[in-house]
């Protein structure tokens, strides 16, 4: 494909270009893989309420925000879910509602177009019922692909976005498939990432490199096949990279998150590392805590590294990795991420990959995503 | 569920999609629904939006994606640039053909006629 000269990256120039809105941690889903945090349940009564979400979106905004995300949990148990929608909208933002579909009908639909809504990313499980609704915790696998129609039927540009675990990579060409049929115009088969719900299950999540590079080839032959119809993002785990991820594009750099309760996290994850504070928009103003806070600067450009991030000539590029996983698995949020080689502690990373190739995992073993299991972090 | 994925990359488009069909200077060309083209002040400049992206052009490509509005054939769009930037027509006619090729196999325009 050509390189266009014209196209400039973004680096933000400092701003929240991307906010993202978690409107409830609340879901009728059970998902294995959630990445809300385990001890969901407690934000329930501490919610923002309308008048706080559309404060936010409006400072936002004024800091340079172009595109939002309305997530969850699921957004849609929002009530004024269309009302802060068509706030954005108006202030010119590019909406985003990411769903599992549950709580959407043809009429809540019509609502969010006529809000101004741009674009739904649905949640998806499988292309066969019984894994989607085991890997989902409930019934749900019916309703989604009705759900799917409506929203085509409604004209919305659509992100089909699947995780992708051991339990469904077999199914990459199926998903394809319903995908196209379903005419979405990305879908998106991102491997899981492995925080909160999903490092608890992790052993029983993650595929092999073998299962991964079948996927892979399965995914190039059908781009080869749909030609521009469908684009298709596949997501490898860092776990197989050899380098980490450009987690966030940099901590602070473009992403914020505003959790249920107000809090503001440079990455949805960032929660997992509790020794750090997260301040909250029902106490600071939104310019303070995403330029002035500690907490924002805290991994913010390069000057928190340690070797052998300090003197790597790609730390620019990964800007050190994802400071949740350094955290989770190191035991320090400013070690380098150990899905790096250079990490002295891939090991761990490797250990993880070699209990994948071990074929004996049942699936009666995962731990599906409720607000009565208190097994907290701890997942190593 | 959040969006697992965003947190790679939010600009993915270099992925994907081959390039193909010719520019003719005859074509005209509109930008896909997928897509918000808009000025953004915040950046002074214009910019492409799209789910879980974002597109910052520089004024020739912007410029080049105003005109794509499903009128304005190829040879109008070097025209209008030709008069813009007072420069030489053959780097414009290149200029422009390329940017519409990329921006066609990227998936930002489609073409109208």
């Amino acid at each position: 494909m050509p390189k266009v000269g014209s196209e400039l990256r973004l680096d933000g120039e400092g701003k929240p270009i991307w906010v993202l809105l978690e409107l409830t941690y609340q879901c009728p889903l059970q998902c294995v893989f959630c990445s809300n945090p385990v001890d969901f349940d407690r934000y329930r009564e501490h919610e923002l309420s309308t008048d706080e979400w559309k404060g936010v979106i409006r400072d936002a905004r004024k800091m340079g925000a172009m595109q939002i995300g309305f997530s969850g949990g699921e957004p849609t148990l929002r009530k004024d879910l269309e009302e802060l929608v068509c706030e954005a909208n108006d202030l010119g933002y590019y909406t985003n509602l990411i769903t599992s579909g549950i709580g959407l009908t043809s009429k809540r639909l019509a609502a969010l177009k006529e809000a101004g809504l741009k674009h739904i990313q649905l949640g998806f499980q499988s292309s066969d019922r019984d894994t989607a609704n085991m890997l989902a915790g409930v019934e749900s696998f019916d309703r989604k692909l009705s759900v799917a129609k409506e929203i085509k039927i409604h004209g919305f540009p659509m992100v089909l976005n699947v995780p992708i675990s051991r339990h469904n990579i077999a199914q990459v060409p199926e998903i394809i498939e319903l995908a196209s049929e379903m005419g979405v115009e990305y879908l998106e088969l991102a491997n899981v990432q492995y925080y909160n719900w999903a490092l608890l299950n992790r052993d029983q999540l993650l595929p092999t490199r073998e299962e991964l590079e079948w996927a892979e080839s399965e995914v190039n032959k059908a781009r080869e096949r749909l030609g521009d119809a469908m684009t298709i993002f596949f997501v490898i785990p860092d776990y197989y990279e050899g380098r980490p991820k450009a987690c966030m594009n940099g901590w602070g750099s473009i992403h914020l998150t505003i959790a249920p309760d107000g809090s503001a996290l440079p990455c949805s994850q960032a929660r997992s590392i509790d020794t750090l504070e997260f301040p909250n928009v029902r106490e600071h103003s939104l310019e303070w805590l995403w330029r002035e806070s500690p907490t924002f600067q805290k991994f913010r450009g390069d000057a928190w590294m340690k070797e052998p991030c300090r003197s790597c000539d790609e730390r620019e590029k990964d800007f050190g990795g994802c400071r949740c996983q350094a955290l989770l698995l190191t035991g320090d949020a400013a070690n380098t991420d150990p899905a790096c080689s250079k990490s002295p502690h891939h090991h761990l990373i490797q250990q993880a990959v070699q209990q994948s190739a071990i074929p004996d995992k049942h699936v009666g073993s995962l731990i599906a995503r409720s607000s009565s299991h208190r097994l907290g972090r701890k997942a190593t | 569920m959040a969006i697992p994925g965003f947190s790679h990359d939010y600009n993915k488009e270099e992925l994907g999609m081959a390039a193909h069909n010719e520019v003719s200077l005859g074509d005209t060309y509109f930008v896909s629904p997928t897509f918000l083209f808009r000025w953004e002040e915040s950046q002074n400049a214009h910019v492409l939006l799209y789910p879980e992206g974002i597109v910052k052009l520089n004024d020739t490509g912007g410029a080049i994606l105003k005109c794509c509005n499903g009128e304005t054939t190829v040879e109008e769009i070097i025209d209008e640039l030709e008069a813009l930037y007072q420069a030489d027509r053959d780097a414009i006619t290149e200029g422009v053909i390329k940017f519409l090729e990329v921006s066609h196999a990227k998936g930002w325009i489609r073409i109208a006629s």
